[in-house]
């Protein structure tokens, strides 16, 4: 859903010319395929009994059917191609679907300005009108494409499977309160004040309406008062504002499901018996309870089972995502079943799940879920939009002015008197009040869309006569909402300057100082005695750490601390993008600073270290060492040769990366050890293990890279494959003074943990850890110009030995 | 809202309201909570803030009970530790926690931001030097890791290494290889801090309302 404005402004007009062509041409072929297809379908069912027994008797092999006794065998000749479309209609016709909104999605974002114009959802409800036209044109019956199985059973649930899963949890907790608010109050007060007044309208004279009971007129208010999450995530995607106000709204319209729900079933039971007694409405209170609670229990249930399947998937990492999928389906399916609210189970399901499941998983599912789910939801909402067009062509319309434009108007004028009233009594419990700006982009960001639809087609036709009516109603408040609102929110965010999503990756500083935020007013909170929600937010936590994670993080990594978790991840990620930034290549100039470790450390007086006597290695240690890290560099590479359908190719990247941790700590302990004792003269150019150990532990210093004049080492970092040779000539460079370019593994996991075996063999076997003697020096006393200037002791001035590059 | 009768010393609550900003009912509750922690004393010290039982699980209980007693919180330009304190430097350091006012100038909240920051600062800056030096630094992420028994000091120290390496990335820019960067002096700290939006963060809902749920 990237808006790529940019990016196509140098495309040959040409090609422009002939992308749209292109898609012009599509859209018809499409249009007709479907057309073809809605042809075939009448006569289908006809024969479909016969023909699929014809089939499966073929397939069975029984001569001579015996259905139909007038059956006479007549040779023809063997048919070598034939044409049947029967066959294999509804999953082409599906994926046809799938084709033309994955076309149009593809489409948009080629034609350049178009996308920043207009948002993607007006286009493609526009593309839905064009094929809906399109088959309506070629005389043949639209497909009921909203029919409301298929959209509550599969467009939907991706979408909010989406929505929830990377659900920002924080936020939404913090804002609890206020999107509960909106939520209930402000749909029932929606809902109500829509149709009531729609009613008084509809009894005044002239209108011709008066046929039009209160109860339906309250039914139709409770379906089009919802803000719809698809529609919100479709527009708000692209205007990228403000955390808040994204999440007050997003959530709004999620949570309000349970209300729809409540309030659609309580009307539709009670409009046959034409009165809501008292009774009712205190039944649709708890019902009303039930309904949410109920499907966040449902949803829960589900996530805490998925998090627990997740802790013994280590070793089947294929199949992680489908228990994933599978579990949040359930969930929903689950939640439907009873008439509770799917949609929160979904939500609460995958926001239960996620922090375990991240924990326990492999990196390579996480991505394949984070993928699938995108994917998904994002087909899901382009074929949504575009059913939508497909079935304002093709529903009956009863277009009555006074209706609809009553509609219209209602909906806008009781959505905005609603967030102001409901803002004024909220804003007295919040400390971040809510600005008249932010009041107008909540107000203003209530779209309505296709679950409005949806509800509106599963009405009974006989039960309410004015379905139609209704249907059009909807149809146009959506399309008012989507075009007119959607299309101008953009500018209007801009116009009045509201505040923008940062887009600042997380640093490690505001992790730590948010945690440390976190325990601070916990504390200040227990000193002053109050029981605020800092407490109970510390309580939880602290009630998540000791018993639940126990329980569903797999191994020992349910002790780590988020801290912990966080960096872990940021030097993982860091890692990556080392990988991808390409093989060969200096590290491109997008690198933020030139600061490394050894600015940071405090200088440390140099030991006199004159008097020590660096001993040099045997030759004979040498070969040991040698022998020793090569052996295990070509054991990495066996390992991942091979390869097995049934396990990732084992990763010692990742499968390893506990241990690859542990032991870059122990390195990380030794480096500095090394660094008080390290001077200038005799210094070995930078050891491949100690410039890994560097690496290791300081994402940064991948990025120290200067101009040779400054006489600092530069890395090159040649990403070369693991099986390269490269990777072993390093070890070559004990011997080498001043080396040349020392290549280091990309895989820095791969061969590092190779290195880090052998390194800690050799620590094992005393090299190292003898504060007199350092490990791998080269024989000979070379005196290096070339020095540790990674590590951090600067020694004593080397000026002068410094005019070489290290590495060149 | 409003002066409650019922107070006795009325004049003082309203140069303490004057002060720190807090409502009349607001210090009447704290007061209350103060006699009651300090056992009806007059002055506070630090071993009956230990006594609290729902701080023993706090990491950083040590730092946030220190802070109570460091001159420098008490906005009277003071430096050094004290050893006891009375009800009026408590609602100084309380009043750091107040949320800002909803009109505010974007010139207040930055004072407030400010004002905020340096509570922060001056909690990690122990031997108030004016920097946050790369001991303290790791000290700071030691004390926060060090309830989760976690996986030892050295993934602290890796923390808190890449932690200054970023903000002397972000705050020098370039350095020479021979240059030192002594420490996170405040202006910094401003800097790196400058994303979390720390006058909305670092308040207590308490002092929003006027509840009196008091507990031990």
């Amino acid at each position: 859903r990237v808006l790529s404005g940019t990016g196509y402004g140098g495309i040959h007009p040409i090609f422009l010319e002939r992308g749209l062509l292109l898609l012009v041409m599509l859209i018809f072929l499409e249009g007709t395929a479907l057309t073809l297809g809605a042809a075939s379908s009448p006569d289908i069912s006809a024969q479909d009994n016969t023909g699929g027994h014809e089939h499966l008797d073929d397939h069975q092999g029984i001569a001579g059917s015996n259905d139909r006794t007038n059956y006479t065998y007549t040779k023809k000749a063997f048919p070598v191609l034939s044409l049947d479309y029967h066959h294999i209609q509804v999953p082409f016709e599906i994926s046809l679907w799938v084709l033309l909104a994955s076309l149009m999605k593809l489409g948009f974002h080629l034609i350049p300005r178009l996308s920043s114009i207009v948002p993607e959802s007006c286009l493609l409800i526009v593309v839905g009108l064009l094929v809906g036209g399109l088959i309506k044109l070629a005389g043949e019956e639209v497909p009921p494409v909203l029919d409301s199985n298929l959209f509550f059973l599969c467009l939907l649930p991706p979408i909010i499977l989406d929505a929830g899963y990377f659900l920002p949890i924080r936020p939404f907790m913090e804002n609890i309160g206020t999107i509960l608010m909106f939520a209930v109050v402000g749909t029932l007060w929606n809902a109500f004040f829509v149709g009531g007044l729609l009613y008084a309208v509809c009894q005044i004279e002239g209108t011709y309406l008066s046929q039009v009971e209160l109860l339906p007129c309250l039914l139709f208010g409770s379906i089009i008062s919802a803000v719809d999450p698809v529609a919100v995530l479709a527009v708000f995607e692209e205007i990228h504002i403000n955390e808040l106000l994204h999440i007050l709204v997003f959530g709004e319209s999620l949570l309000n499901d349970a209300v729809t729900v409540v309030l659609y079933h309580l009307f539709e039971e009670y409009s046959g018996a034409g009165e809501v007694t008292p009774m009712d409405v205190v039944l649709g209170v708890i019902c009303f309870l039930i309904v949410s609670l109920g499907g966040i229990a449902v949803g829960a249930i589900y996530g805490i089972l998925a998090a627990f399947t997740s802790r013994f998937t280590s070793h089947t990492r294929v199949i992680e995502p489908l228990f994933m999928f599978v579990y949040s389906y359930m969930a929903y399916l689950s939640a439907e079943m009873f008439h509770l609210s799917g949609i929160m189970a979904l939500i609460a399901c995958g926001a239960v799940m996620r922090p375990y499941v991240e924990a326990n998983i492999s990196h390579k599912s996480h991505t394949t879920v984070k993928y699938f789910l995108k994917m998904w939801s994002s087909v899901s909402e382009t074929l949504i939009f575009i059913f939508l067009g497909v079935a304002t062509v093709a529903g009956p319309h009863a277009w009555n002015w006074t209706f609809v434009s009553v509609t219209v108007i209602l909906c806008l004028v009781s959505r905005v008197i609603g967030v102001v009233g409901l803002t004024f009594i909220i804003n007295k419990f919040r400390i971040v009040k809510l600005t008249t700006k932010d009041q107008f982009i909540v107000a203003y960001g209530g779209l309505r869309g296709a679950i409005a639809f949806s509800l509106g087609y599963l009405l009974d036709k006989d039960l309410f006569p004015m379905r139609t009516m209704f249907l059009t109603a909807i149809i146009t408040e959506i399309f008012f909402t989507v075009f007119v609102q959607g299309m101008t929110i953009k500018p209007l965010v801009d116009l009045l300057a509201v505040k923008k999503k940062q887009e600042a990756k997380r640093s490690i500083n505001e992790e730590i100082h948010t945690q440390f935020l976190d325990h601070l007013l916990t504390g200040i909170e227990d000193i002053c005695g109050h029981y605020g929600h800092h407490h109970w937010k510390d309580k939880l936590n602290r009630f998540n750490k000791k018993y639940i994670k126990k329980c569903l993080i797999a191994g020992e990594r349910y002790k780590e601390p988020q801290l912990i978790a966080f960096y872990h991840k940021m030097e993982f990620k860091q890692a990556i993008e080392l990988v991808e930034s390409g093989g060969g290549v200096k590290l491109p100039s997008a690198v933020p600073s030139q600061v490394s470790m050894q600015n940071i450390q405090p200088k440390k007086l140099p030991p006199p270290v004159a008097e020590r006597a660096l001993p040099q290695f045997t030759k004979g240690r040498e070969e040991e060492i040698r022998k020793i890290l090569r052996s295990n560099l070509q054991k990495t590479r066996q390992r991942l040769r091979s390869y097995n359908r049934h396990t990732l190719v084992a990763d010692p990247f990742e499968d390893g990366w506990n241990d690859f941790l542990l032991k870059k700590q122990r390195l990380i302990e030794l480096e500095k050890k090394m660094s008080n004792y390290l001077t200038v003269p005799g210094a070995i150019p930078d050891s491949p293990t100690m410039c890994r150990a560097r690496l290791a532990s300081d994402p940064n210093a991948f990025y120290n890279i200067k101009a040779s004049s400054d006489g600092v080492p530069t890395i090159q970092v040649d990403l070369a494959s693991p099986q390269s040779p490269d990777s072993v000539n390093m070890l070559n460079e004990f011997s080498k003074e001043g080396a040349t370019g020392q290549s280091l593994g990309q895989r820095e996991g791969a061969t590092g943990l190779g290195q880090r075996e052998g390194a800690d063999r050799d620590e094992d076997q005393g090299l190292m850890m003898k504060p007199a003697g350092k490990g791998e020096k080269g024989e000979g006393g070379n005196k290096n110009p070339g020095l540790m200037r990674c590590l951090s002791d600067p020694g004593p001035s080397n000026e002068d030995e410094e005019d070489e590059p290290f590495l060149p | 809202m409003g002066a409650l009768q019922s107070l006795s010393d009325e004049p003082e609550y309203r140069e303490l309201a004057e002060k720190t900003g807090f409502s009349f009912e607001q210090i009447g509750i704290l007061h209350k909570r103060f006699k009651q922690l300090s056992h009806n004393e007059d002055m506070l010290r630090r071993a009956d803030l230990d006594t609290i039982p729902d701080l023993a699980c706090n990491p950083i209980r040590t730092q946030i009970i220190e802070a109570f007693f460091d001159k420098r919180n008490f906005h009277q330009n003071g430096d050094g530790t004290v050893e006891e304190i009375s009800f009026e430097e408590f609602l100084v350091v309380m009043s750091h926690f107040r949320p800002p006012a909803l009109n505010m100038t974007e010139e207040q909240r930055e004072k407030v931001r400010r004002e905020k920051l340096r509570f922060l600062f001056n909690m990690h800056d122990t031997d108030n030097d004016g920097t946050i030096t790369l001991e303290e630094y790791r000290h700071v992420v030691e004390e926060l890791l060090s309830r989760s028994g976690a996986l030892g000091k050295e993934t602290a120290k890796g923390i808190a290494d890449a932690a200054m390496l970023e903000v002397a990335s972000i705050s020098m820019g370039h350095m020479e290889p021979d240059e030192f960067y002594e420490g996170i002096t405040f202006e910094h700290f401003l800097k790196i801090l400058k994303d979390i939006e720390i006058e909305t963060k670092m308040n207590i809902r308490f002092l929003n309302m006027d509840t009196t749920t008091l507990c031990k």
